[in-house]
């Protein structure tokens, strides 16, 4: 699958230096709306985020680890449009890119693609009375 | 060899300091406050003790968990997913009627456990027993074996998830104990919401060997699992039945 988003990103490359025709399948929107970067770097993000979120997921669902660097609520945080509070949708951050690779994903079947309305205070800062 | 007095209470402030055979290396280990990078610890064993004198005749708790867990039903009764409800007991024979609140009794030996063909229904080190949707695949085997009926399926599609509590169709639930605000050092919805709006009557702590308030509680005050029989060592105990 990986490999598969590979040679379609590198497709899209090819073909946005190359001649002018428009693409057969519109290139996905990437539009950062917050943060200066992103908890890694981009290109390790665009081959391995599935494997970060899937990775942080048991950490948390078993562990009770709740770090933030690695969660998907972190991702739908920054990379939700605040036009539409999601990250899905025509031009949404994970799905224009996930329908452009022909990757379905099933996150948000169950979470929430909105982002927290408040944001929750650094776990530390809150101690049982 | 000798001890003089000096040496003698310097060695009993060390041993009362909590069993240090060595430096960092503890007889004892102390409980402390869990930061986010920690796992949740078996030294832990949340639980709740509900007297069901003071339990009114309100529907606080079940309100609060369905709210803070974004629970929601579609009218229908039969199939609508249940963390939390009243059930009402009456003595045929002299009338006297109770209330109280039912949810996940966080078993320390749960069937819903024992039962599970991919491993998706656990309990968690502090004792909280979960669901993990990801390897759920909805064959119900928990549903019937829970002795409380605590578990519900989702038959249908769910949207307005909470960002903490991811719920979809397809998949079992119950009470989570709150596990969200657990691990930020809050107590459940449901404590919260009985003693502010409520009748004071749920408790929450640590069940374990920690000297705690809950524990404390239970050492001097009589209470009760329900079908203890099944000597599943519920989390959930309670007073006045």
């Amino acid at each position: 699958m990986m490999g598969l988003l590979a040679v379609l990103l590198t497709a899209a490359g090819v073909a946005l230096a190359g001649d002018k025709q428009p693409a057969r399948v519109a290139l996905p929107v990437i539009k950062i709306e917050k943060g200066e970067k992103c908890v890694e770097p981009t290109a390790e993000m665009r081959r391995n985020h599935m494997n970060l979120i899937s990775h942080q997921r048991d950490r948390t669902v078993h562990d009770g680890i709740r770090t933030v660097k690695h969660s998907l609520k972190n991702c739908v945080d920054c990379h939700a449009s605040p036009k539409t509070n999601s990250v899905l949708g025509k031009d949404g951050f994970c799905e224009s890119c996930h329908a452009y690779a022909a990757v379905r994903m099933d996150c948000f079947e169950c979470h929430s693609s909105a982002p927290r309305k408040a944001a929750s205070a650094p776990l530390a800062e809150r101690r049982a009375p | 060899m000798s001890l003089d007095r000096r040496h003698f209470i310097g060695l009993g402030a060390a041993v009362t300091a909590g069993a240090v055979l060595a430096p960092g290396l503890r007889l004892i280990e102390l409980v402390q406050a869990r930061s986010p990078e920690e796992s949740a610890s078996v030294l832990r064993r949340w639980g709740l003790l509900i007297d069901t004198a003071l339990c009114t005749d309100c529907e606080v708790c079940v309100t609060a968990c369905h709210e803070e867990n974004g629970v929601s039903g579609h009218g229908r009764p039969a199939t609508d997913a249940q963390w939390i409800r009243k059930v009402g007991l009456r003595d045929k024979r002299t009338g006297h009627a109770q209330t109280l609140p039912l949810m996940c009794q966080h078993c320390a030996h749960p069937p819903c456990v024992d039962v599970c063909p991919t491993g998706a229904s656990f309990k968690r080190a502090d004792g909280i027993v979960l669901v993990d949707k990801h390897t759920c695949i909805g064959c119900r085997y928990c549903v019937m074996a829970c002795p409380y009926g605590a578990r519900s399926f989702i038959h249908e599609t769910v949207t307005g998830q909470k960002p903490d509590v991811p719920r979809g169709k397809g998949t079992v639930e119950s009470c989570t104990l709150c596990v969200h605000r657990i691990d930020r050092d809050e107590q459940p919805a449901c404590v919260e919401a009985c003693a502010r709006d409520g009748g004071k009557a749920m408790m929450f702590g640590d069940l374990g060997e920690n000297d705690g308030e809950l524990r404390e509680r239970l050492r001097r005050q009589p209470s009760s699992q329900l079908r203890p029989e099944l000597a599943l060592d519920t989390g959930v105990r309670y007073q006045g039945l």
